[in-house]
């Protein structure tokens, strides 16, 4: 280990925080968890010398060097299948993959192989791997690189699925997910990555895996969200409380398992419910969110539940086109207006 | 049968006429016990897909004979057979077979899904190819952890027609990963033959595309199956070369117990198979060792009795729990970070409880 990682492991001051973007704060977390423990290391395409597609991973080749910072060929399936057995052999593999389309190709090994060890050997074996890659839309990447697939994944038993929305999250949900012995996906999201927040400094700062956290509080209606459509809920709130309207954001930070506790508690205080994710709706995370809701809050419901998302439609290049239909903030207030039954 | 590259076997891989014996031995309780299991399957006692191994012991004890105790050992679904031969006692398998809670993985795998971690068995898998990645992953691991073992990697000839194969390969070569892929040639994927299947009839000569070694060897040859088995997996552990290892064999019974076998092959195939049978072939080494044929029977009774008794075992042990529903899914703790999720379930399901204890 490097000096200066023995630096990073120096206690911060209690509580201390420091304003960074989401990917600082996962490259935080990463370089943390390395230096903590020696089982961790990191693999996927350009995660070395390249630092990463996105550069979430800079600097880490060189402070931890080729063998725990693991440059592989283009060949997800064979790369996180060999994360999915170093983890069997109690290693712990951080694979990163480019983009959540990528994942697509290594379907068979996250829910097929990694998904099934659990039971499927009677608990006799496990599989402490983690998978972070982003989802998201809006830089017209077309129709093969513009997805999010949340929904997929979250649906899978056996699976853990977190979509940190903050940087403070992006640090602590990664570590939880690091630390934790069952296999988890970490979803992050491209135009996120530069969204900045206070992170705590506190290399313990773990968020419990598990937990939504209400991001904003309000009274007439309750936004349900995750990851970016969080970013985007809180500055429709914002916008809509100019007008009179108190709009309470649920984030949820954990998709699988679903905190239904904190959202039928919001939902039941307000009495409305617009939920709303970046990929296609039906059969999606709002799908899922508006079966529950309406069994957990059937007495206590004002309105319809509402539900936003990508338009269904693979993505199309034309700036205008990949606008209209993303689940924009325009979108979002016209839904939320509407189950208030306010003009649009 | 031609070897592609073929060193003289160092003596210390040759076995004894004791040891010939004790693998023969191995060799019959496997063709006992896939006999016992298609007739219990047929009895219906034995449920989902059952793919029997009969035809392929000399290649699947010689090549675990090969291994070391704390080597690791995956494979893929036809697994019954790579079990018994790592050790793991025919009442366990049987039970498992049987779904029943002393199972080797209590019920939750049946056929396919075997292991016994304790012996370094790490899964029967039942996705074809899938368990590659992760057997390459395994060997990552014994590097990283620097152990000086290797893995062994069973998979079926219509295995390297899939994309893991080459991925996997390409990566356990460019990381020197210490790692044996062993192909059980038996002629068929399912019902198609390899020459239908493959463009490279020849399947050990796909490891030159990695600059890997390839070998291919007379699998219902004990002997031979060991010694090569033994030298690459020496090298592997040794000097971190993977390698692919073709043990040409043949299954006597269908693809699974469901299947007769006899859409794409003759009576008369199998019976020329039948003829050059790698029991028979040890049987009469073993008479040239000294072994009378009253022993040799006496092997064949104590395999008869050892499978029943593993039938009754099976059929005495309980079914699973159904409140263990969810038992092993997830890891310790886990229950906490779900307990927020019922509220509003859309199945009015009780709580899974993930810690229940089901035993080592």
């Amino acid at each position: 280990m490097s000096a200066t990682a023995k630096q990073a492991e120096a206690p911060a001051a209690a509580g201390a925080t420091e304003v960074m973007t989401y990917r600082e704060a996962l490259r935080m977390a990463l370089r943390e968890e390395l230096a903590r423990d020696e089982r961790v290391f990191l693999m996927g395409e350009e995660v070395g010398t390249f630092e990463g597609a996105y550069k979430v991973s800079a600097g880490l080749l060189d402070e931890f060097g080729p063998d725990r910072v693991r440059d592989t060929p283009i060949a997800e399936e064979g790369f996180v299948g060999a994360g999915v057995g170093a983890a069997m052999l109690g290693e712990r593999p951080v694979v990163e993959i480019m983009t959540i389309n990528f994942l697509l190709v290594a379907m068979d090994q996250v829910i097929n192989h990694a998904a099934k060890i659990g039971a499927m050997f009677g608990g006799q074996v496990r599989c402490p791997l983690v998978i972070r890659t982003p989802n998201g839309a809006g830089n017209q990447l077309t129709a093969q690189h513009s997805q999010s697939f949340d929904g997929w994944f979250a649906g899978t038993p056996g699976l853990k699925v977190l979509a940190p929305a903050t940087p403070a999250d992006a640090k602590g949900l990664l570590k939880a997910a690091i630390r934790d012995d069952d296999p988890v996906l970490v979803i992050e999201n491209l135009p996120i990555y530069k969204e900045k927040g206070p992170v705590p400094l506190d290399p313990e700062h773990v968020v419990p895996i598990g937990l939504a956290a209400v991001a904003r509080e309000g009274s007439d209606l309750t936004v349900v969200s995750h990851s970016y459509a969080t970013v985007r809920a809180l500055h429709v709130a914002e916008q809509l409380a100019g007008e009179g309207v108190s709009v309470e954001v649920v984030d949820l930070r954990s998709l699988r398992p679903l905190d239904m506790e904190t959202v039928a508690a919001s939902v039941s205080k307000t009495g409305r419910a617009v939920c709303v994710e970046e990929g296609w709706p039906s059969y999606g995370v709002t799908a899922e969110l508006a079966a529950r809701i309406q069994k957990a809050c059937f007495d206590d419901l004002d309105a319809p539940i509402e539900r936003v998302g990508m338009a269904e439609v693979p993505l199309p290049y034309a700036k205008n086109l990949e606008l209209a239909a993303m689940p924009n903030e325009e979108r979002l207030a016209g839904a939320i207006r509407a189950t208030l039954g306010l003009a649009a | 049968m031609s070897a592609a590259v073929s060193a003289p076997p160092p003596a210390t891989d040759a076995i004894d006429a004791a040891m010939r014996r004790e693998l023969y031995e191995r060799m019959v309780l496997i063709r006992v016990f896939e006999t016992e299991a298609e007739r219990q399957y047929k009895a219906a006692r034995i449920g989902g897909y059952c793919h029997l191994s009969s035809g392929q012991e000399a290649a699947t004890v010689g090549a675990v004979h090969a291994l070391q105790t704390d080597d690791v050992l995956v494979t893929g679904y036809r697994s019954h057979g790579f079990a018994l031969a790592r050790g793991v006692p025919p009442e366990a398998v049987m039970a498992e077979l049987f779904g029943r809670a002393d199972g080797c993985a209590h019920g939750r795998g049946g056929s396919m899904h075997l292991l016994d971690v304790g012996r370094g068995y790490y899964g029967g898998w039942g996705i074809v190819a899938g368990q590659l990645p992760v057997a390459t992953g395994l060997a990552l691991a014994l590097v990283r952890q620097g152990r000086p073992q290797a893995v062994l990697c069973e998979l079926g000839d219509g295995a390297v027609n899939m994309g893991a194969w080459h991925e996997s390969l390409n990566l356990a070569a460019l990381w020197k990963l210490p790692i044996v892929y062993l192909v059980i040639n038996n002629e068929y994927g399912m019902g198609t033959p390899v020459g239908r299947a493959s463009a490279e009839p020849e399947l050990y000569r796909r490891a030159a595309s990695y600059r890997m070694h390839g070998e291919r060897v007379d699998g219902d040859d004990l002997d031979a199956a060991i010694e090569a088995s033994a030298r690459l997996l020496r090298a592997a552990r040794e000097q971190r070369q993977p390698a692919v290892l073709e043990l040409m064999t043949y299954r006597y019974r269908g693809h699974s117990v469901a299947d007769a076998g006899l859409a794409y092959r003759t009576k008369e195939e199998i019976a020329e198979h039948l003829a050059r049978d790698p029991l028979v072939r040890v049987r009469t080494q073993l008479r040239g060792d000294g072994v009378t044929d009253e022993q040799l029977d006496a092997i064949d009774a104590t395999a008869e009795q050892r499978i029943a008794a593993a039938v009754s075992f099976a059929t005495e042990s309980p079914e699973p729990r159904v409140d263990q529903l969810a038992a092993g899914m997830h890891a310790a703790g886990s229950a906490e970070q779900f307990a927020r999720m019922r509220p509003g379930s859309a199945y009015g399901e009780e709580p899974l409880t993930f810690d229940a204890g089901l035993g080592a």
